[in-house]
C-alpha cells in the first residue's frame, strides 16, 4: 500500500509542473494568443531557474528567475505578435527553436552541477496520517501553490470584472476595443502571465522536480501542457485534473519500468506522448464541443482602428 | 514617434530584403555574443561566414549538409503553403532513417548496387507513413496537426532508440547503441571522389525544379495555395480541403523521410542514436527565410548550413559550446518574423499628439 500512496505523491508532483504551464498557457488563451513557445520558455526558465539556485542557493531565488526569464520572453512574443502582427504559430515556434538553442547554449557549465539536498516538507499533523500523509501531505508548497493557482484563476476569470474583460477580448477583441478597452495592452498582460507561469513551472522541474539541468530536458511538457488547454477545453479545473492524468501516466510508466515489467523501457517512455496525441484525437472529434469552449479570435490578429 | 502604417500593396522589395535584414541582426546579435563570451568577434565571423566557404572541400562539407535542409524545407514550403503545420518534419526524417536503415539492414555482401532506390523508396515511405498519422487524425477527429506532428517527433526518437539499443543492435558492436555499418552496396553514390557531397545533391536540385513547377505551374499547386491564401475561396471554388491536407503531409513527410534515408545510407552509414541532428527543425527555418519559395530555399539552406559548420568550429577553434548554432537559427527566424512587418507596413515618422493631428 506504502507504494501506492507513494506513486499518488509522484503524480502529483509530476502534474505540478503541467498544471502551472498549462494554467499560464490557458490565461493567454482566454485572451485570444496561441503561444507556441511554451517549450523554449520553460527550458530557458529551466536553466535561469537552476543557475540562480547554484550561486545563490535559494530555491525562491531560482523561481523568480525562472519567472523573469519566461515573463520577458514572452513579452518579446507578445510585442511582436500583438503590435508588429507577425503570425502567432510561427513566432511561437521561434521561440522555442531559440530557447532550446538558447538554453542549451547558457547550461553548457551547470550540466555537471548538482543542487544541495533539500529538507523534505510536509505539513505538520496532517502528514503523520497514515497513507494519507503519504500521498498528500509531504509534498513541495509549490504543489499545493498549483492547486491555490487554479482556484484564484476560477475566480478571476468567472468572478471578477477583469476576467470578464479578458474573456471578452478573447471572444471579440473588436467589440472590446468599441467598448475602449486596450485590447492590446490586455493581451499583453496575459501573454507575460502566461510566460511567468511557464517559467515558474520550468524553473521547478530544474530545481525541485529533477533536479538538475540536463539540456532539453523538458521534453516535450510544454507542447503537452500547450494539449492540455484544448483537452480542458479552456476552463481551470479540468487543466488541473488533467495535468494530474498526465502526470499520473508519467509516474506509472516510471513505476512499471521499477517493476521490472517486460516491455522495452522506451515503449513505455512513449506513453505520454501517446497519450497526448490520443486523448486529443477523442476530444476534438466533437468539433461542436471546441467551438463552443474555444475563445473565438483564438490564434486571429487584431488590428484596431486602422 | 515611429509609427506603422499599412501599405496599399505588400512590398516586393521588402518580401527579399526582409532576410536579409534578419541576417544583419543576427550577425550584431551574434557579435555581442561573441564580445560578452570575451571571444574576439572578427575571429567569430569568420568561422561562421568564412571558413565554411574558403576551399573546395569546405564548400563540399557545406553542400553535405545544406542538401537534407533543402529537401526537408521544400516539403515543408508546400505544406506552409497549403496552411498545414507541420512542425515534426525531424520525426518523419527519423522514421525515414529507421525503414531506410532496415532495408540497408538487409544487404549483404552479395547485394547489388539496384538496393539504392530500395532505401530511398523505404526512406519516403517511412516518412510518409508518419505524416499520414497526422493527416489521419487531422481528417478523421479534426486533431490539431501541430501538436500531432509534434509528438510523433518523440515517438520517432523513442523508435530509433529502442531499435539501436534491442533488436538492431550490432552483436559484434562491443555493445554500443548502433546497427553494425551497411554493406558497402548500399552506399548512396558519391558525385565527387574525395567529398562527401553524393547524389542526394541532385535529388534535391531537381527537387527544387519540381516544386517550383508543381507550385506555380500546375492546377493541384494552385488549389493547395487557394486553399492555404483564402480556405473560403477555395470551398466555394470547390478544390478539396482535405486532399490539400493529406497532399501538403505526404509530400512533405516523404521529403523529411527521404532526407532521413540519404543522411543513413551516405554521410552516417549506420543507424546510431546521433541520427536526429535537428535537421527536421532548422527546416522549418530554411523554408521561412527561403519566403517559401524554391530558389529562395537553396540560398537560405546553404545559410543555415554554415551556422552547422560554424558552430562545430566555434567549439573546436573558439572553445565556445556548438549549441552556438541553435542560438543564431532562432535568433534568425525571430528577426525574420519582426522585419517581414516591413511588407505589410511601411514605418513612418509622425509627430505630436493624436489631438493636433487635425484633417
Amino acid at each position: 500500500m506504502e507504494q501506492y500512496a507513494l506513486l499518488i505523491a509522484a503524480t502529483l508532483n509530476a502534474g505540478t509542473v503541467l498544471s502551472i504551464a498549462a494554467l499560464g498557457l490557458l490565461i493567454n488563451e482566454r485572451s485570444g494568443i496561441v503561444n507556441l513557445g511554451a517549450e523554449g520558455m520553460m527550458l530557458c526558465a529551466a536553466i535561469a531557474g537552476f543557475a540562480a539556485v547554484v550561486h545563490t542557493g535559494n530555491d525562491w531565488v531560482g523561481f523568480g528567475a525562472g519567472m523573469l526569464a519566461g515573463g520577458v520572453l514572452a513579452a518579446i512574443f507578445g510585442y511582436l505578435v500583438i503590435w508588429l502582427n507577425t503570425n502567432q504559430f510561427a513566432t511561437g515556434l521561434a521561440l522555442t527553436l531559440f530557447g532550446a538553442g538558447f538554453s542549451a547554449f547558457a547550461g553548457v557549465k551547470y550540466v555537471q552541477e548538482k543542487l544541495p539536498e533539500r529538507s523534505s516538507f510536509s505539513i505538520p499533523g496532517l502528514s503523520d496520517i497514515p497513507l494519507l500523509g503519504t500521498a498528500l501531505f509531504k509534498q513541495h508548497p509549490m504543489v499545493y501553490f498549483a492547486m491555490a493557482l487554479t482556484a484564484f484563476i476560477i475566480w478571476f476569470l468567472f468572478k471578477t470584472r477583469s476576467g470578464l474583460v479578458l474573456r471578452s477580448i478573447g471572444e471579440s477583441p473588436e467589440a472590446a476595443h468599441s467598448l475602449g478597452y486596450p485590447v492590446r495592452r490586455i493581451r499583453l498582460a496575459a501573454v507575460v502571465v502566461g510566460g511567468m507561469l511557464c517559467g515558474l513551472a520550468g524553473a521547478y522541474l530544474s530545481i525541485i522536480y529533477t533536479p538538475l539541468w540536463v539540456e532539453g530536458m523538458v521534453s516535450g511538457k510544454g507542447w503537452i501542457a500547450l494539449a492540455l488547454t484544448t483537452f480542458a477545453t479552456w476552463r481551470p479545473l479540468r487543466v488541473l485534473f488533467g495535468a494530474y492524468l498526465f502526470g499520473g501516466v508519467t509516474m506509472l510508466q516510471f513505476h512499471l519500468q521499477g517493476q521490472g515489467v517486460e516491455i522495452a523501457s522506451q515503449f513505455l517512455s512513449m506513453t505520454p506522448y501517446i497519450a497526448t496525441i490520443v486523448v486529443l484525437a477523442l476530444i476534438s472529434r466533437n468539433p461542436a464541443l471546441i467551438r463552443i469552449n474555444m475563445p473565438a479570435s483564438i490564434g486571429k490578429p487584431f488590428y484596431p482602428g486602422s | 514617434m515611429l509609427k506603422l502604417e499599412a501599405r496599399p500593396q505588400p512590398s516586393k522589395f521588402w518580401g527579399i530584403g526582409s532576410p536579409l535584414l534578419a541576417l544583419v541582426f543576427t550577425v550584431i546579435i551574434g557579435v555581442a555574443i561573441f564580445m560578452l563570451m570575451g571571444k574576439d568577434p572578427v575571429k567569430g565571423l569568420l568561422v561562421f561566414f568564412w571558413e565554411p566557404i574558403k576551399s573546395g572541400y569546405a564548400l563540399s562539407e557545406l553542400a553535405v549538409k545544406a542538401t537534407p535542409l533543402a529537401i526537408i524545407a521544400l516539403g515543408l514550403a508546400v505544406c506552409f503553403r497549403s496552411n498545414v503545420w507541420n512542425i515534426g518534419a525531424e520525426g518523419q526524417f527519423v522514421l525515414g532513417a529507421i525503414t531506410a536503415g532496415g532495408v540497408a539492414l538487409l544487404a549483404d555482401a552479395s547485394t547489388g548496387p539496384w538496393i539504392i532506390p530500395l532505401i530511398l523508396l523505404a526512406g519516403v515511405l517511412g516518412g510518409m507513413f508518419w505524416a499520414a498519422i497526422a493527416a489521419l487524425l487531422r481528417d478523421r477527429f479534426n486533431a490539431n496537426e501541430i501538436l500531432v506532428t509534434l509528438m510523433l517527433v518523440y515517438v520517432a526518437d523513442l523508435v530509433l532508440s529502442y531499435l539501436v539499443y534491442g533488436p538492431w543492435k550490432d552483436p559484434n558492436g562491443f555493445n554500443f547503441p548502433q546497427t553494425k555499418t551497411f554493406e558497402k552496396a548500399t552506399q548512396i553514390p558519391k558525385l565527387f571522389a574525395g567529398t562527401r557531397i553524393n547524389i542526394g545533391l541532385l535529388i534535391a536540385l531537381f527537387g527544387v525544379a519540381g516544386m517550383w513547377i508543381y507550385m506555380f505551374r500546375t492546377y493541384g499547386g494552385f488549389q493547395l495555395q487557394v486553399g492555404g491564401l483564402a480556405p473560403a475561396a477555395a470551398r466555394y471554388a470547390g478544390f478539396s480541403s482535405r486532399r490539400a491536407l493529406w497532399t501538403a503531409l505526404l509530400v512533405s513527410g516523404g521529403a523529411a523521410g527521404l532526407a532521413g534515408a540519404l543522411e543513413v545510407a551516405g554521410p552516417i552509414g549506420q543507424l546510431t542514436p546521433y541520427v536526429p541532428a535537428g535537421y527536421g527543425f532548422a527546416a522549418i527555418i530554411v523554408a521561412f527565410v527561403g519566403r517559401l519559395n524554391p530558389i529562395g530555399i537553396v540560398f537560405s539552406a546553404i545559410l543555415m548550413s554554415m551556422f552547422y559548420i560554424g558552430g562545430e568550429l566555434a567549439q573546436s577553434r573558439l572553445g565556445l559550446p556548438k549549441s552556438l548554432t541553435g542560438v543564431f537559427q532562432g535568433l534568425l527566424l525571430f528577426t525574420l518574423l519582426a522585419c517581414d512587418t516591413l511588407i505589410a507596413y511601411r514605418v513612418v515618422w509622425k509627430s505630436g499628439s493624436i489631438k493636433s493631428g487635425a484633417k
